[in-house]
């Protein structure tokens, strides 16, 4: 049910990020590659300043640094200037160039752009793979740039040439440990995956004996390649749009069959994830995963009394607050509202489709909310704790609440990149630390401070 | 690894004493350079952002609000209306429309929410191109609503950082000389270029006190704008940071008199000059020796504390990256009180004169560097097997990633370093990094004191 609300004209602490912003996370998920933003300097560095505090992490982005007269007679040649620049720099296996608010103003065609370049160097066969992307940042959050990302590396980089018994896994904006997660997943049933993107270990990288300028890891570029032919392709997602994601493209151009599950988050959500697995590989769950579901079962039961009936406020991205709504639901706490600064149009009715089951009453969703609307709605709805990004910290801090920081991004505490969310695994990790935030609550305010639960 | 020097990129690089000194600066950043600059917009942003009473609304697509919400340290000690991210989140349509109609109404709304005692329009990349009037609409609701309303002409594209800045002075220069200057003391003064992160202004605020010198207002550390508006008031701008609010202090010379000064509230002798060089201007013996009491009263407070640290330092190396170079002079001379030595410097909007100084006082051989970036600063640490860094977010994983220690210099730290406190602060900070005992199993590329 969506109740009216005031409609603002200002936004005030947006919870939405830009659409570059998302691009970068998915060109940083690709080996060898280099993200690029066409537009001025301060786009790419306010992007790696926001992306480096919650992975601690060197975030190259590059630029092109747009000056007064590149707005006026257009920015092709600094564009251009900047591409040999980091090529020679960074010597990279791709750039993934997305083009912000600016050059999407001024009208800058970088496909046509690209074409020049191509044609204008000396050797085009030495030339790192360039990838295009569309990302204007006033239509849009930062998802629709990671989906608009993905979709613009399948759709110029795929091939059909081969078939291939691989899957195509697109998982969406989700953490490192998500994403080593996945990979695990896969190979325990034997599936081999082209997993899209990979910044597992681009962006939550190991202390090395040499400083690399491009860090070692993310998909390669030969798998993305041979992506149009693979078996199925498994996007994540209940909110992603129906023709712009890159398993649509794989769809419609080399007719994959493409499966779309909500970010696998609790046990429904990820029972149904594994049972496609189940069936794409002919094998039943295997042992280890099995055990981790029971174990997960048995936790749920354990501390099911901790957090059964206590009101959960939470927001993000649409995909992010569908799966832990669904979560959420499955252990007891009701969601009083769902929000996001996205504006999918699917928001509702994905949280319909995870919880009509179990919830005798739907929760208030809210689209294209900033915190000014989240923290109105909270102090009338009275949450006992908020789930999400850091930066719903100073409403939580008001209401004197437990928050319960997952996503991105995490920029008060160390170890966002590792904050594992899905899966079985994830929400073992989920439901502890739920579980023991609402007993620490009940525990720092008891008079007595009992000892045992 | 040994990074490529771009050739566009060599004249923005000296070593102390190979050559004759030379460098270009103050030029736009290279494409596809990876700078570590941000834009116009940001110059302007962070110097007003601690303008705790005033409305900030970015009118633009929603990134340039959302990555500078609550991004400074900034504290103040009454209205916190500067910690809030306001944008007008400009849409498609508003780009093929203009976007003049919802800025005023998201100003209206805004104001009549809030009560700001004044309001800043910041201009992003697009509203540049899409031409909406700034100064239009925010003229009309300054008429309805009787508060100062300002646009900040800080797109993003029109110059480097250092055009925000002087966008940014602009700006406050409109507020300055409307409001009343009775019962200002003569010994009075304006605290320019201090942006009170964890606290700093409130402590050089109490030193000036202390000395008997009265401040008018904090620009723009913990500032007011009713204090902004009276700053024409003061016999003296004491200005800090080299390029922020230099051009404030110009402006208020040339239509108010006002002369200024120079001063960095960083390392016991800079500190204490600082407060030397108020009480000389005043020319009164009262508050000299007042100051020479302040100063050697804190002195020996930190003294024995900061022994300790020097004898566990001496002798390491340290670099330095940082916004504006003048800050660089203090800390190549705290680190030198701590017995290290700087084989490094650089900052994204140095002058030449601040880099000449530079090269004037440091030593034979070391780097000092214009606008650089992720790959150049790399080859630097390396070549001069650093042990500690002091930069910003963007330069910390640079550091670690490399084995070196680092020391959080930036707007965003939550550790006063400024003033004698703030000095015992900075040697806790270095020591308690380049003494971890994680170094043992990463790659550490100091330790060598030769």
């Amino acid at each position: 049910m969506t109740k009216m609300r005031p409609n603002y004209i200002s936004t005030t602490n947006a919870c939405k990020l830009c659409k570059p912003l998302g691009a970068s996370l998915v060109f940083k998920g690709i080996e060898g590659s280099v993200p690029y933003l066409h537009g001025s300097q301060g786009c790419a560095t306010y992007m790696r300043r926001y992306i480096i505090s919650h992975f601690n992490e060197p975030i190259d982005i590059a630029s092109s640094s747009l000056g007064e007269k590149h707005a006026i007679y257009g920015g092709g040649p600094n564009l251009k200037l900047g591409l040999t620049n980091v090529i020679k720099k960074y010597r990279p296996g791709m750039i993934g160039i997305a083009t912000t608010c600016l050059t999407e103003t001024i009208g800058d065609d970088v496909a046509m752009i690209l074409d020049e370049y191509r044609r204008e160097v000396n050797s085009p066969e030495n030339l790192p793979t360039l990838v295009h992307v569309q990302t204007p940042s006033y239509s849009g959050t930062h998802m629709e740039g990671f989906h608009a990302a993905v979709a613009a590396v399948v759709d110029q980089l795929a091939g059909s040439n081969e078939k291939t018994d691989a899957i195509t896994l697109l998982p969406g904006f989700v953490s490192a440990a998500d994403l080593r997660y996945l990979k695990e997943v896969v190979a325990d049933f034997g599936l081999d995956t082209i997993l899209l993107p990979d910044y597992s270990e681009t962006l939550d990288g190991p202390a090395r004996l040499q400083y690399e300028k491009i860090p070692a890891g993310g998909t390669s570029l030969t798998a993305i390649s041979k992506a149009g032919g693979s078996r199925q392709a498994v996007e994540f997602g209940r909110t992603i749009d129906e023709e712009r994601t890159g398993g649509a493209v794989l769809h419609e151009k080399f007719n994959i069959e493409r499966k779309v599950l909500g970010l696998p988050i609790g046990i429904n959500e990820t029972d149904l994830f594994f049972n496609l697995l189940c069936s794409i590989s002919g094998k039943g769950i295997p042992e280890k995963h099995a055990m981790e579901r029971g174990r997960l079962v048995d936790a749920y039961v354990d501390g099911h009394k901790y957090v059964f009936g206590k009101k959960a406020v939470v927001y993000g991205e649409e995909d992010m607050v569908v799966g832990l709504t669904s979560f959420l639901t499955e252990i007891g706490i009701r969601p009083v509202l769902c929000a996001s600064g996205g504006r999918s149009g699917h928001l509702a009715a994905a949280i319909r489709a995870v919880t009509e089951e179990s919830l005798a009453g739907q929760p208030r969703v809210e689209e294209g909310m900033d915190f000014y609307d989240i923290a109105a709605a909270a102090e009338e709805l009275g949450p006992d704790l908020l789930i999400g990004h850091s930066k719903g910290y100073p409403l939580a801090r008001k209401l004197n609440i437990p928050l319960i920081r997952v996503g991105f991004p995490i920029h008060d505490r160390v170890g966002g990149q590792r904050i594992l969310h899905l899966g079985y695994r994830g929400a073992q990790q989920l439901f502890d630390t739920i579980a023991n935030a609402l007993i620490a609550r009940k525990q720092d305010m008891s008079d007595v401070g009992y000892s045992y639960m | 690894m040994q990074a490529t020097l771009l050739d566009e990129r060599q004249g923005q690089i000296h070593r102390t004493g190979e050559k004759p000194f030379e460098i270009v600066c103050d030029k736009d950043s290279l494409a596809g350079a990876v700078s570590q600059r941000a834009c116009v917009f940001c110059g302007s942003r962070v110097v007003l952002y601690p303008i705790a009473d005033a409305l900030h609304l970015v009118h633009g697509p929603i990134g340039c609000a959302v990555y500078t919400w609550d991004i400074r340290g900034a504290l103040s000690s009454g209205p916190e209306l500067h910690r809030l991210s306001f944008s007008t989140d400009l849409q498609e349509m508003d780009v093929v429309f203009g976007g003049e109609k919802k800025l005023y109404n998201a100003l209206v709304e805004l104001i009549d929410r809030h009560n700001p005692e004044a309001a800043f329009v910041y201009s992003t990349c697009i509203v540049g191109i899409i031409g909406d009037d700034l100064a239009a609409v925010c003229k009309r609701v300054e008429e309805e609503k009787n508060i100062p309303v300002i646009p900040v002409q800080s797109e993003g594209f029109k110059g480097n950082k250092r055009a925000g800045y002087r966008a940014a002075c602009e700006a406050m220069f409109k507020l300055v000389g409307t409001g009343d200057t009775a019962e200002i003391s003569p010994h009075s003064i304006n605290i320019l270029g201090d942006f009170n992160l964890a606290g700093e202004i409130w402590m050089i605020r109490k030193y000036f006190e202390q000395m008997g010198i009265e401040v008018v207002a904090n620009i723009t550390g913990d500032g007011r704008i009713a204090d902004i508006q009276r700053a024409h008031g003061a016999a003296l701008n004491v200005v800090q940071c080299s390029g922020a609010t230099m051009d404030l202090a110009r402006m208020m010379e040339e239509k108010y008199s006002i002369p200024s000064i120079r001063v960095s509230y960083f390392g016991i002798e800079d500190m204490a000059e600082s407060l030397y060089s108020v009480a000389r201007h005043f020319d009164s013996p009262a508050i000299m020796n007042r100051a020479r009491d302040l100063v050697r009263e804190e002195i020996s407070r930190i003294y024995p504390e900061l022994q300790k640290y020097k004898k566990a330092l001496h002798g390491r190396k340290a670099a330095i990256y940082v916004g504006g170079s003048f800050k660089a002079f203090s800390l190549v001379k705290a680190f030198r009180h701590l017995g290290m030595h700087v084989v490094m410097v650089g900052s994204q909007t140095g002058t030449r004169e601040e880099y000449l100084e530079l090269a004037e006082i440091t030593d034979p051989g070391t780097i000092i560097v214009d606008d650089a970036n992720p790959l150049e600063l790399t080859s630097f640490l390396e070549e001069k097997k650093v042990d500690i860094f002091v930069g910003g977010v963007k330069e910390r994983p640079i550091a670690y990633k490399l084995g070196v220690g680092f020391c959080d210099h930036n707007h965003e730290r939550k550790e006063a370093l400024a003033g004698f406190d703030g000095m015992l602060n900075f040697a806790r900070e270095v020591y308690s990094s380049v003494m971890s005992p994680v170094w043992q199993f990463t790659r550490f590329i100091g330790g060598d004191q030769s």
